[in-house]
Parts: C-alpha cells; structure tokens; sequence
C-alpha cells in the first residue's frame, strides 16, 4: 500500500491510548479524567480507521460513527453527574468523594 | 432487510418506543399522575414479553437465523435471555414503587431510563457481532450511571453514580480497543466469521491482546477481581431497587454476551485465554468470598457477595462445554431470582431512603415478618448452593463442568469457599431467628410480598424438579454447542 504504512498508525494510537490510561490514573480532577477516557476512546477510533484503510472496508468507519454517537452521548451523562456533584460540595476533585470508603 | 427482519426486532423496537414515550409523558402534564407510571411500565413489560415470544415463530423451525447482514439474530438462547430481562425489569418496577414516591423524585424518566437499559440488554442477549454487542452494552451502561445517581439530592448517589460512570466509561474504552485489535486481526466484527477466521491461523500477540483487553471489558461489568472495585460503592450508594437491578438484570446481561463472544467467536483459542479467566474467577471467589466475611453493611455484603458469583459463573465459561454453557443459563437465572428476593427484604426494612442495611436491622424478624424471613433463609441457602434449593443445581452444573474440562482445581476452591459463603449467609440467618431485638420496622407493601413470592417459587420449582427448567435451558444452549463441537 502507498504511502503511511498501516503499522505507523496503530503505535501512534498504542501511545495515545497509553497516555489517556496515564490521565485517568494519575489526574485527580472529574474532566481530566474525563478528558483522558475521551483520549482512549479516540485512539481506539484511530485503530478502526487505521485497519479500515488496510482492509478497504467500510465496517472500521462506520463503526467509528457510532463510537463516536455514544461518546457523545457519555459526555452528556457524565457532565450532568459532575454537576450534580459539584452541588453537593463545590468540587470535582475526585478524592474528596469519599463518603463510601473507595 | 426484509419486512420478516423487523418482525425479529420487535421486542427491541417495542422496548425503545415504550420508552421514548414515558419520557414525553411527563411534558405532556402526566407528572401530576406518578403514580400511573408504574402500571403503564408493567404494561410496556407484558407486551415485550408476548413479541419475544411472538418473535420464536417467526423463527420457529430454523436453528438460527441471523439477520441485518449477521448482526442480529433471534435464537433459544436470546429468547431465554430476553425473558428473563423483561421478568427483571418488571420485577424491579415492582421494588421501585414504595422508594419513588417516598423520596418524591420523578417516576416517568425513573421508568424510562428502565426500559431503555432493557432494550439494550435485549440487543446484548441478540448480537452476534461486535458492533451490535458494544452499543447494547452501552445503552445499558449509560442508563445505568443515570440510575446510579437518580437520588441527586442525597450526595451518596451522586457520588456512586461517578464512580460507576469514570469506571465504567474506562473500562468501556479498555473493550473497544479490544474489539479494534480483534477487527485489525480478523478483518470483521461477526462472531461467525471471527471464529472461521481464527481456526486457520497461529496465536499471535495482537490477538491475544485484542481477547484480553476484551475479557476485561466484559469482567468489569461482571464485577469480576480485580475489577470489582467499584461494585461495593455503586451497590450502598445507589438507589436500592437500582442496586437490585445491578446486580441482576445488568449482570445476568454481560454473561449473555461472554458466554455467547467466547463460544462462537474464539473457541479456537481456548487453550489460551481459559488460564487467565481461570485465574480471574478463582481470584473473585476468593477475594470475594472472604471480603464479605468482615462486612457489616448487609448491601455490600451483598455486592461482595455477587462479584463471587461471578467467579463461579465464569467456571461455566472457562469449562468451555455444553455442561458450563447450561450452567451458565440456569445459574444466571437461579441468582437473578435469589438476589431479588433478597433486594426485596431489604427494601421491606428500609426506614428512610438508606436503611436496611445492617445484620442489626434484621433481628428477630421471623416474629415481626414470618414469610419474609422463611423466603430469606431459602434465598440464602440457594446462593450458598445447598441442596433443595436452586443454588445447588446451579452450581452442580458449573463444578461438573469445570472437572469435565479439566479444571478440577477450580471446582475445589469453588466448593472450599461455597462453603465459606455459608458463614456469612448463615450470620444473617442468626440475626433473624435466633437475636432478640427490635431492628428494623417492616413496611411490607403488596409489590414487595409478590417479587418475594415469585421469587421463592422460582427458586423451590427449580431447586425441587429442575428437570421442568433444565430441559428448556439444554435445548436454549444447543446450537451454540453445536458449533463448539463441530470445531
């Protein structure tokens, strides 16, 4: 196949992948680490495109549409739960949720 | 598509349009009428019911027929599932009733966000391919963190509703890159042709890691160790009808897709993948088990409870035959009943929106509520799996299967602990017979008395003559056998 080699993609997604997980882990604010999983979501639709392109199939993207439909659709979900959560202690600092022991 | 491809996906379309219009209800001034909603769910749940089973005749001599390019298909094995979905949902409708209009929150949008999270279950119990297996599991997730934190003004909900949602969104993305990485190696996203794909070809790493990622995925919405963090917060935390609902119907969900994902698509690298969920499930009954020893909080003695059970269930897949794969069908169905037997008595000894929720509040209840402590002691010697009860044909099937398979050492440390499950089900047993005390008062409403009585006969039918069931779970699982043997 002409030009970037398929490979080139999927370690650039590994990588980006790999840092969103790092986000998750390491940052302690709700978007942050909300930020981060979108980061994983959107290295993993880099993979579906990446192997959509090898194969020249359409099934990679079209499954990138949907995954991208219900990303959307968690923002909005976990947005509305940080809202709510900041109500109750004008925080989104993940550590201060410690009502429950963790 | 044809006009015999949407007859398949009427329960499904029925679901979702139930659904849409509880949510317009209220807009259209029925929030006066909350207490309708009930029926009008209950209503939605009856008529699923009859198109699942409308949809076997259309299918009714044909071993399998996947629809939508083989995204989609209507066989024993969904239809089995799907039932049992719409008995829990209508079960927990029934748990929701005296908490909603107690605590005065909305119950149209309760009962909507209910039927969304079945139509999505029902599309996880159906798929056959990626695709259509990812975004059923994420209608039900994403109705789940919603229903998680529906209490917003106790900060208790809200706080195991972002739990449940960081957890679960990321464990989501750890499943898709496993499904990418499976795409990127098979060239598709059908479980058929996966599995044709894979039986011609060597283990490679890509592979192994696409299954892995996957596995994990899908341990998490089992609660499985270690990935059961969160189900001991999310359980206390969330609305209880809700903790009932988790850990039955969305649970009872995520088995239907790893029991049919890894019996279709990848029975060609059992050898492979069957030591690392061997280990998983013997880490979730072990850690599980003696998690739950030291709990005093009866809900998250519960939650401990159910990630080891989910080890045990995870024998049926690990076994890889068709005695794990009955297993898994009468076991799932033997829980589901048992958890929500419980749930209900626990709902019964709430006193405000949190109560019934320690080993106290149970004492002395065979004099205040005799039936609710007789169902008690049968639900929790079903999920300690001692004789007359379901439980222990449950779980009969899982260990034979899993000495069948070779497993033998996974079948003792499953019994070892079965039988120290018993000590803390047996604490709660003490509590309720042999402790004087005043506890807890009871409000046993009528809903609660027949989820209770349904229930108990559920778990005696099965437990007294499980030939009745068992019949009808051997020719649900067989055509996914079929195949297994074929390979």
């Amino acid at each position: 196949m002409p030009g970037i080699p398929t490979n080139y993609f999927l370690i650039l997604s590994a990588i980006l992948f790999t840092i969103g997980v790092c986000g998750v882990l390491t940052r302690r604010n709700g978007i942050t680490i909300f930020m981060s999983i979108e980061l994983m979501v959107n290295a993993v639709n880099l993979t579906f495109v990446a192997y959509a392109r090898q194969f020249h199939s359409l099934h990679g993207l079209i499954f990138v549409f949907f995954v991208m439909a219900i990303a959307a659709a968690e923002a909005a979900v976990g947005l509305a739960i940080f809202i709510a959560l900041y109500h109750h202690r004008d925080t989104i600092d993940v550590d201060e949720a410690n009502l429950m022991h963790w | 598509m044809t006009w015999a491809d949407t007859l398949l996906l009427l329960p499904e379309l029925i679901a979702a349009t139930g659904a849409s219009i509880l949510l317009i209800v209220p807009v259209l001034g029925g929030r006066a009428r909350g207490h309708m909603a009930k029926w009008a769910m209950l209503a939605l749940m009856a008529v699923t019911a009859l198109a699942v089973i409308g949809s076997t005749y259309a299918v009714a001599g044909v071993q399998q027929t996947p629809t939508f390019r083989a995204m989609f298909a209507v066989d024993a094995f969904s239809v089995f599932f799907k039932l049992l979905f719409v008995v829990v949902i209508a079960l927990v409708t029934l748990l929701s009733e005296d908490f909603l209009s107690e605590e005065r929150y909305s119950t149209w949008e309760y009962y909507s966000l209910l039927a969304f999270a079945l139509c999505g279950m029902m599309f996880m119990a159906s798929g056959v391919s990626l695709i259509t297996i990812y975004i059923g599991l994420e209608l039900l997730a994403l109705s789940s963190y919603i229903l998680a934190g529906y209490y917003k003004n106790h900060e208790e909900s809200t706080e195991a509703a972002m739990k449940y949602f960081i957890l679960g969104t990321v464990s989501s993305a750890i499943l898709l890159y496993g499904i990418s990485l499976i795409y990127g190696v098979c060239g598709s996203m059908r479980l058929s042709t996966i599995a044709a794909a894979l039986s011609t070809m060597l283990s490679n790493d890509a592979l192994m890691f696409g299954i892995m990622l996957l596995a994990a995925g899908l341990c998490f919405k089992i609660a499985a160790v270690p990935f059961h963090v969160w189900t001991p917060d999310v359980y206390v935390g969330a609305p209880t009808p809700i903790s009932a609902f988790l850990s039955t119907g969305s649970k009872a969900a995520a088995f239907a897709v790893f029991a049919r994902v890894f019996y279709v698509a990848f029975p060609a690298f059992h050898l492979d993948w069957s030591n690392v969920l061997a280990a998983i499930a013997a880490l979730s009954m072990i850690v599980g088990n003696l998690a739950a020893i030291t709990q005093t909080n009866v809900k998250r003695m519960l939650a401990y409870s159910s990630i080891s059970h989910a080890g045990y269930s995870l024998l049926g897949i690990i076994a890889m035959n068709e005695m794990g794969l009955r297993g898994i069908l009468i076991y799932t169905m033997v829980y589901v009943f048992a958890n929500l037997g419980i749930w209900a008595t626990i709902l019964m000894l709430r006193r405000h929106a949190y109560a019934g929720e320690s080993v106290e509040d149970f004492r002395g209840l065979h004099k205040r509520a005799p039936f609710a402590a007789f169902s008690m002691v049968v639900f929790l010697l079903s999920l300690g799996g001692i004789p007359p009860t379901a439980g222990f044909i449950g779980k009969y099937f899982l260990f034979a299967a899993a000495v069948q398979a070779g497993f033998g050492w996974l079948a003792i440390v499953a019994v070892v602990m079965s039988a120290v499950s018993m000590f803390y089900y047996l604490r709660l047993v003490v509590a309720m017979y042999l402790e004087e005390g005043s506890g807890a008062e009871t409000i046993y409403s009528p809903s609660l008395r027949f989820v209770t009585a349904l229930s108990l006969t559920v778990t005696l039918v099965v437990g007294f003559i499980p030939e009745l069931p068992i019949r009808q779970v051997i020719e649900s699982s067989s055509h996914l056998v079929g195949r297994v043997v074929q390979r």
